[in-house]
């Protein structure tokens, strides 16, 4: 089995060529998963007998000679909050259980298209809420890394798919870090695209205005690749920009030479000195790589935090009002309608899904939105007002991903504040709709995983990928 | 609607309620918009098929689904905007949050403080303006049927059934401002706006089928002082029942106040068969919707070339064709024969009788009489409706044998008049015959005639009724009339 390799443009390549099929490469990938998924739970459900169906359609197309997509029997895991038609998708939660979509999202229908394998549903936090996977409703995910600890979250299934070689990739969403902080913590590239460039037609959502489905993978290249198959225009999404998918991959192996790379000097403090000093160590590579290094500000910063614990949650009170027991999911019988509501979702929704609903209610109620609601837009145009400015001086910003390594399970989850605080670096271009991506820059403390984020202007993700290759190539140095 | 702490326009003395008690009436208006479509998804906009067949992921709010606008029903409800005299505005849609079983979202996509059209006017076929505060856009609920139960309400029901092809079914709320001060006002509004929205192809506006939905917001109050608490009601479902219902509302409303009581905030239900308004629920704190901006959509800015283009292809409203008959007939706009011609949409076909060489007033009058069933465009061919009012206006027919003719030609869906005429040998008779006549009627009903003489004007009809008995009605009214008015010597 050592003839599979290990990336998506490999894969796709060999399995175009005919130099192994795709169904050679869904059974080694489903055989990693026997091997260590009991170990892992990266996924809520393995979708084994349909995964070797679609391997077997690709082959035969092959073998008919009909254009097969740039995915060619690639597998891929994918976050249990997007739907796939016929196949349960939960979000992790209780109230979906047993739910199957009657339609595919517009994400997976790309896919499909481009002749990628899906493999299985990724574990994650409920309904994307949570940093480290450990509030899914159906037991955490543990780190492929170091089995003690988390995977980050929310998209901590697909991270650890990833960084078990379940999967050469996988997609997962990012609200406010639920890409980059796992794949920082898990030791591979995770990507958030502009908002808007990737159709959240059949995400369940979150938070609408600052969810975005982007990839992990090993490679940069692969993360760029991914990015181009799901991008682009998709016009059941009112918020997709009208323009075709970027094309990145040639950015990947383009270098920083000239580029304005900018470095936060009011960057909220908080990480962990061994992360610190990768970051240092980041810039002084891209400098070595031909970049100018520019010290910027962004005061508004310090107020992201706050401002986003408002503005999410006060989305997901009314996205996830509609989970309520009358159509799909779970429905806990009582006397009557009010009281079906109250006991379908005290019994459906865990904890932390409880509490953003009530925070959210909170700051939309008459009386409190404007001292609420209405301030944290206010900082979120601040924020973006901040960044267009730093955008003026640098073609790219670099801080730290997460402010800490993976850490141990039940370390955080009791204390929402410190978890909160996990994604402190990565909320902000959520806020501005900016794209961001994780790459991963060698360890930090016990020798886990530091990750490097390359913030970029909206619509920069070629400058984003530049830089990301650059980090990827220094990173191979630097390990 | 807005309250305003003191009412600008005051009822006049005929319009005010006993007691000295000003009536203050808004309405509240849904129209379902004929577009082919829903609102926010490529389902079917269809009434009357079977339950659950026009629905799709995003119509049951199933979790990822999103929300498309309908440009169509953008257009329609601009065009509501122009016809009503409305501003049109770049908008935005916001979340209105409640639960309720047959909403699938628990969250109606509905517009809030910036709407598509403001600050517009109807103008009432009597004359008075009533202001239209806003015509917004929203989606349409599920309907829910509940079974089993003795009030066929949600509460006691053995369980209900929902219905969602109406969900997600475009709507625009009109709210009027509170300018409406009698019943009738109210009911003439809703005529009026019925007739435009049928105009103007923007809904076909059926009230009994639910496609146009009344909720009628009542008060009352002296003149002079702030509005009354005002009380919002629902369940009218004909303009008759909006009439009765606002002056039922009134009445109850005075009788509290008249014994010292406090008229409460509420939404009150109306029976139709009862006669009465009761308590729906009391509103004592107000519902907060929690209303914020619909992220999942982007704003509307209607560019002017798209609003030009919506003026430019507005066709004529009520009021102008109204306008135009007026000035065809000599008739006033306000007068009974335009408003019935004009609310049937047969104005063309009056026009077209004119422009067929026939007599205006004529036709006007005959369309009004015997073609109420005939629908805007009538079996019966304009130039042979035109030839009947040239036989009458010259005398060759009476007006009672014009009638018999013109029933002929609506049963056969036309014909020519004169033959017909012929055929029944109605020949218009000399003068010198029908004066004879008169003369012979006077004779024999001198009472009748010295009342008349008298200036009592109803004592004519004895002697008519003679001459037309005498002449098996083949005397012409009018020219019996005037002989009667030379022989009294006025």
């Amino acid at each position: 089995m050592s003839a599979i390799p290990s990336t998506a443009s490999e894969i796709a390549a060999a399995v175009t060529a005919k130099r192994i099929t795709a169904r050679a490469v869904i059974d080694d990938y489903l055989s990693r998963i026997d091997a260590r998924e009991s170990e892992i739970h990266a996924f809520n459900l393995v979708m084994a007998q349909d995964a070797r169906a679609q391997a077997d359609a690709i082959d035969a197309d092959i073998a008919a000679g009909r254009p097969v997509g740039p995915l060619a029997g690639v597998p891929i895991a994918i976050k249990d909050n997007m739907c796939t038609h016929g196949v349960e998708t939960t979000c992790s939660s209780k109230i979906l259980e047993g739910w199957k979509p009657p339609y595919d999202a517009t994400v997976i229908t790309r896919l499909r298209t481009a002749g990628a394998v899906i493999i299985g549903k990724t574990n994650m936090d409920e309904f994307a809420m949570g940093s480290s996977t450990e509030n899914s409703a159906f037991g955490s995910t543990r780190n492929p890394c170091d089995i003690s600890r988390v995977p980050g979250g929310s998209s901590g299934g697909s991270a650890a798919a990833v960084a078990a070689g379940f999967s050469p990739v996988s997609l997962g969403s990012d609200t406010g870090g639920s890409i980059r902080q796992p794949a920082a913590l898990c030791g591979v590239v995770g990507v958030k695209p502009t908002y808007g460039v990737v159709s959240r037609y059949g995400l369940v959502a979150y938070a609408s205005s600052l969810d975005q489905i982007g990839p992990f993978a090993t490679t940069v290249a692969d993360a760029a690749l991914l990015t181009e198959v799901i991008g682009g225009h998709d016009p059941m999404d009112s918020t997709s920009i009208p323009l075709a998918s970027p094309s990145l991959l040639p950015s990947v192996s383009q270098g920083v030479a000239g580029m304005r790379i900018g470095r936060v000097t009011d960057l909220p403090a908080g990480a962990e000195p061994e992360v610190a000093a990768r970051l240092d160590q980041a810039f002084a590579a891209l400098e070595a790589a031909g970049a100018t290094i520019v010290d910027i500000t962004l005061p508004s910063l310090s107020y992201a935090l706050t401002a986003y614990y408002l503005i999410a949650p006060a989305e997901a009170s009314s996205n996830l009002a509609r989970f309520d027991g009358v159509r799909f999911g779970l429905r806990v019988n009582a006397a009557d309608t009010n009281s079906m509501y109250g006991a379908t979702r005290a019994a459906g929704f865990g904890d932390e899904v409880k509490r953003r609903i009530m925070l959210g209610t909170y700051a939309l109620s008459a009386g409190y939105y404007d001292a609420y609601y209405g301030k944290a837009l206010k900082v979120r145009r601040l924020i973006a007002q901040d960044f267009e400015r730093a955008y003026e001086q640098v073609d790219a910003i670099l801080t730290p991903t997460s402010p800490v390594v993976a850490f141990k399970f039940g370390d955080k989850v009791d204390d929402p504040m410190s978890m909160y605080l996990c994604d402190i670096y990565t909320i902000p271009t959520n806020l501005a709709g900016h794209p961001a991506m994780s790459v991963p820059f060698g360890t930090g403390a016990h020798g886990l995983p530091v990750g490097i984020q390359v913030l970029a202007p909206a619509l920069g993700e070629q400058a984003m990928f530049r830089v990301g290759g650059a980090l990827e190539v220094a990173a191979g140095g630097a390990q | 609607m807005s309250d305003s702490p003191l009412s600008s326009i005051v009822a006049t003395e005929d319009q005010m309620l006993e007691g000295g008690w000003e009536l203050i009436v808004g309405l509240e208006v849904h129209v379902e918009l004929a577009t082919r479509t829903k609102l926010f998804s490529g389902s079917p906009n269809r009434f009357g098929d079977e339950p659950n067949v026009n629905i799709d992921p995003v119509t049951l709010g199933l979790p990822g689904a999103l929300p498309m606008l309908n440009r169509q029903a953008v257009e329609l409800a601009m065009r509501i905007g122009v016809a009503l005299n409305c501003t049109i505005q770049p908008c935005i849609f916001h979340r209105k949050n409640y639960f309720y079983p047959d909403m699938p979202k628990a969250y109606q996509i509905s517009q809030y403080d910036i709407p598509l059209n403001i600050d517009g006017f109807l103008e009432l076929p009597s004359g008075t303006t009533i202001g239209v505060e806003r015509a917004h856009l929203e989606e349409d609920t599920g309907k829910s049927t509940h079974v089993g139960g003795a009030t066929g309400r949600i509460h006691g029901s053995d369980y209900s059934l929902i219905d969602f092809n109406r969900a997600g079914v475009p709507l625009v709320e009109i709210v009027s401002r509170p300018d409406i001060r009698t019943s009738e006002h109210a009911r003439e509004y809703v005529s009026e706006l019925r007739a435009i929205l049928e105009v103007i192809g923007a809904s076909d506006a059926k009230m009994e089928e639910g496609s146009m939905r009344v909720d009628a917001n009542v008060s009352v109050h002296k003149p002079g002082t702030p509005f009354g608490t005002r009380c919002e009601i629902k369940n009218v479902n004909s303009i008759r029942a909006l009439g009765r219902a606002i002056d039922y509302e009134a009445r109850r409303q005075i009788d509290v106040l008249d014994t010292g009581g406090v008229i409460r905030q509420e939404t009150r239900h109306w029976d139709d068969a009862e006669g009465r308004t009761h308590t729906l629920r009391v509103k004592e704190d107000a519902d907060d919707y929690r209303y914020f901006p619909e992220p999942d959509l982007v704003p509307v800015a209607p560019d002017d070339a798209w609003v030009q283009a919506v003026r430019d292809n507005l066709p004529m409203l009520p009021a102008a064709r109204r306008s135009a008959l007026s000035a065809l007939t000599g008739y006033d706009t306000r007068s009974e024969a335009i408003i019935v011609v004009v609310e049937r949409a047969q104005h063309d076909y009056v026009q077209a009788v004119a422009d067929a060489g026939g007599d205006a007033v004529r036709a006007l009058i005959y369309v009004q009489q015997a073609f109420a069933d005939a629908g805007p465009t009538p079996a019966v061919p304009a130039k042979d409706l035109a030839a009947l009012t040239i036989l009458e206006r010259d005398g060759k027919l009476s007006a009672t044998q014009a009638k018999t003719v013109l029933s002929e030609l609506v049963e056969n869906g036309g014909g020519d008049a004169a033959a017909i005429a012929a055929a029944k040998g109605f020949e218009a008779m000399d003068n010198s015959a029908v004066e004879a006549m008169v003369d012979e009627a006077i004779a024999a009903d001198p009472d009748a005639w010295a009342k008349y003489c008298a200036g009592e004007e109803k004592a004519a009809g004895a002697i008519v009724g003679r001459v037309m008995k005498a002449s098996k009605g083949k005397a012409d009214g009018k020219v019996v009339s005037a002989i009667m008015q030379s022989r009294r010597g006025s």
